[in-house]
């Protein structure tokens, strides 16, 4: 088949118009009859950020950057029919990452097979089924050193030895895609841009413990995934890489999708599995771990994608190649979803140790605007938030335990001046509360206490009592709590108050958010010598809190005040201040 | 029995004979009835309870639990406003109070002309250019509460009084 693939992602800052010009280039393939021969495919990520529309020629290792609409036919004319290169769109540095993990997204068509194999793909698992005993593979993950990515960092080749060490004859394997992260997409990225990696290292998952079946349990909020992954699958089956007697083996090994339906605790594992099971998606207790006790009573291995994805690699580099990256207990990359107040959002894949100050400067290109770094927060709901005095740590697990986050699934969020501590924690804590199951009653109730006393804080009822309150429920919740959704849905809460404790105090006992993001706590004034006297503000006001005349000026009462905000933003003259 | 109902039976039998002998159907199949209906009709449940020989406390037990099943039919348009982290912080909950005032209508539900269905969504994947509103299949990014009015008259004209 000698069909060219265009791979397309608009990476403005301000907008993403990825499927008009994807419009654009059908169009323009069309008017030049190329139609059949070259197939254009949008990714969701292509490591470039901030260069305007990328396009990617997987034939020609070409790249071009800040691409306009009208640019388009011209680029279709040229590069596309007659081979030649513009230079002015060409890209050059290279960015300082190292991608094991998305090594193909945006280098490979995804929805087609033999573009993963021209990348080595599905030659890890030919390996391993040829060459390798089952123990010889977690041996050699063993060396790796690869630990789990989707939160907990547990060892993969332990989790596989446990599940293999199980005497049953029927065992299961798990894809977890259920990415519960509310701010972050890692997975969908990898499995959107490169599900076969995914697959391959299943199925060699498979292999190793001794299961004959996995499943994939994906969001269903990512349709494109799932598409992708199905047809994947069907790829795969095609030729021969799942199924019965892989690669002439007497390995045989089956594949199904199950989907996830907007449960967050649905990516614990217990749960997830009582999901894949059919029923409401509680938490158990473990012991019995599942690699005792897991899918319909047999011993089962659940591991992440980006985990999955990081096998293939490791076979065919060998495990001391991959260990002798990262830092001593962590080895290999991470990916993280770098968003918030940083200039450069995106998925970046960096070895372990890298500083969060390079990743955010470096790599991020710096803050958004010119209000300074205040916090970086990792590991989402069950994780904390990092100030910037300790922006020089080298990232991984322990370093961040230590600091009292966690590495978590790869969520890194930058946070600035504007941004307050108490409402972030009430944020993420709101989120566990929404998604608690309700099976148990420390996370049922202490997460709603909890939840009460934040409002209370930021609705300037808050008594200093309060903090130590919120430190013994927190307590209560990580001891007593079923699953490590409950265990860890204070994180937020005390890290914010470990770091942060004078802005909880600010708002305790001052009645005062430096932010300016708890409405309560917010006072309007009107400046005297910007006001024009215009009134505009005293017509605009719900409740007639603003009186005065144009002689002696206007005064808002914040007795009568419901802090709606509506004065600051019709005053034309900047003359409300908030404070 | 009406047409309607004779077709429900037979997508649900068809259904059923699908994903016979796979365990943990119950979940795949509801996802499927969805796709078809927009939602899950009561006497869909009814039926999937017979063609399965389950409860139908059972299957409502399940529907209930998942946040991602509805219970009654979707506007025409589907607004998901995110609520993820980056979303949050860059202004989401603005955003939010400026369709609900101006839809006359709270999250999770339709408004009363059917135009419009209001969902909130944890990160859609476009951190980069929270905050993030999606209607239908389009995707608008940087969306400042100025431009919430412009974008929804894009939609057809809601009645405000339903
Ligand atoms: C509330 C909760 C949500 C979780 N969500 C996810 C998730 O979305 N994806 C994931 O891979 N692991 C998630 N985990 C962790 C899994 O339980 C499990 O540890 C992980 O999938 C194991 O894979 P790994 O060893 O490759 O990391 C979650 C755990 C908890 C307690
Ligand atoms: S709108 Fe501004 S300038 Fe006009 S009266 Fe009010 S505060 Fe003064
Ligand atoms: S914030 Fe709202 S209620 Fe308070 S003075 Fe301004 S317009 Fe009036
Ligand atoms: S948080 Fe809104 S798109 Fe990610």
């Amino acid at each position: 088949m000698d069909e060219k693939v265009i791979f397309l992602k608009d990476t403005s800052a301000d907008a993403d118009r990825t499927r008009d010009f994807y419009a654009s280039f059908l169009n323009a393939l069309r008017e030049c009859g190329l139609e059949d021969k070259v197939q254009v495919v949008r990714v969701a990520d292509i490591g470039i950020y901030n260069r305007g529309l990328v396009v990617k020629f997987a034939d020609k290792d070409i790249v071009y950057v800040n691409v306009e609409e009208k640019d388009i036919k011209n680029i279709v004319a040229q590069t596309v029919k007659e081979g030649k290169v513009i230079e002015k769109f060409l890209f050059k540095d290279e960015p300082k990452q190292l991608r094991i993990v998305l090594r193909n997204c945006g280098e490979i068509n995804p929805e087609n097979i033999d573009e993963y194999i021209a990348k080595d793909g599905y030659r890890a698992l030919c390996k391993v089924v040829s060459d390798y005993k089952p123990e010889d593979v977690i041996e050699e993950l063993k060396k790796s050193g690869l630990r789990g990515r989707g939160g907990a960092g547990f060892p993969t080749w332990m989790k596989w030895k446990f599940t293999r060490q199980t005497p049953e004859t029927q065992k299961y394997v798990i894809c977890n895609a259920d990415e519960g992260d509310p701010g972050a997409y890692m997975d969908r990225g990898v499995l959107e841009g490169d599900p076969h990696s995914v697959i391959e290292g299943l199925i060699i998952a498979g292999y190793a413990i001794g299961a004959s079946k996995g499943y994939f349990y994906v969001r269903a909020e990512y349709p494109l995934a799932v598409e992708r992954v199905e047809k994947a699958l069907k790829q795969a089956y095609d030729y021969g890489f799942l199924g019965k007697n892989i690669f002439d083996s007497d390995f045989s090994f089956d594949i199904d999708i199950r989907l996830g339906a907007g449960a967050f605790v649905c990516g614990e594992e217990t749960a997830l599995i009582a999901s894949i099971e059919g029923k409401r998606g509680t938490p158990r207790p473990r012991p019995p771990y599942p690699s005792v006790k897991g899918l319909w009573d047999k011993p089962t291995s659940i591991n992440n994608v980006e985990t999955l994805a990081n096998i293939a690699p490791i076979i065919l580099k060998g495990g001391q190649w991959y260990a002798s990256i990262g830092t001593e207990k962590s080895k290999g990359t991470k990916v993280f979803a770098l968003t918030g107040k940083v200039k450069n959002s995106g998925l970046v894949e960096v070895p372990m140790g890298i500083t969060l100050r390079e990743i955010v400067f470096d790599i991020g290109g710096g803050m958004l605007s010119d209000k300074g770094i205040k916090a970086i927060q990792t590991g989402g709901p069950s994780g904390g938030v990092i100030p910037k005095e300790y922006l020089d740590t080298p990232v991984d697990y322990e370093n961040l335990q230590k600091l009292g986050s966690i590495m978590g699934s790869g969520g890194m969020i930058v946070m600035d001046e504007d941004d307050c501590m108490v409402d972030i924690a009430k944020f993420y804590l709101g989120f566990c509360v929404d998604e608690s199951c309700g099976k148990c009653v420390p996370c049922r109730i202490g997460g709603y206490q909890m939840l009460s006393i934040l409002n209370k804080i930021t609705e300037s009822q808050g008594q200093i009592e309060d903090l130590d309150k919120l430190k013994r429920i927190a307590l209560a919740m990580q001891k007593a709590s079923l699953c490590a959704l409950g265990q860890t849905a204070a994180n937020p809460v005390i890290s914010t108050i470990k770091y942060f404790e004078e802005e909880y105090r600010d708002h305790i006992v001052n009645k005062k958010c430096r932010s300016h993001k708890c409405k309560h706590l917010v006072n309007y004034n009107v400046i005297q010598d910007r006001c024009k006297r215009c009134k505009v503000c005293v017509i605009n006001c719900p409740v007639n809190a603003i009186s005065g005349d144009k002689e002696k000026g206007f005064f808002v009462d914040p007795k009568v005040c419901v802090r709606c905000g509506k004065c600051f933003e019709v005053c034309k003259f900047n003359a409300i201040a908030k404070e | 029995m009406t047409e309607n109902t004779k077709n429900m039976q037979e997508e649900i039998a068809n259904l059923v004979e699908k994903w016979k002998g796979k365990e943990g159907n119950l979940i795949m199949i509801l996802h499927e009835l969805q796709n078809y209906y927009g939602y899950i009709p009561r006497p869909a449940a009814l039926e999937l309870s017979r063609a399965l020989e389950t409860p139908l406390a059972r299957i409502y037990e399940v529907i209930t639990f998942y946040n991602f099943f509805k219970l009654s039919p979707p506007g025409k348009h589907t607004i998901a406003l995110c609520m993820g982290t980056a979303c949050y912080l860059k202004g989401a909950p603005v955003l939010l109070n400026e369709i609900k005032n101006l839809l006359n209508v709270e999250e999770g539900q339709t408004t009363k002309d059917g135009l419009f269905q209001l969902d909130v969504v944890r990160c859609l994947g476009c951190c980069g250019l929270a905050p993030v509103i999606k209607i239908d299949e389009k995707v608008y990014g940087k969306v400042q509460k100025s431009q919430v009015m412009g974008i929804l008259s894009e939609y057809g004209n809601h009645n405000q009084e339903g």
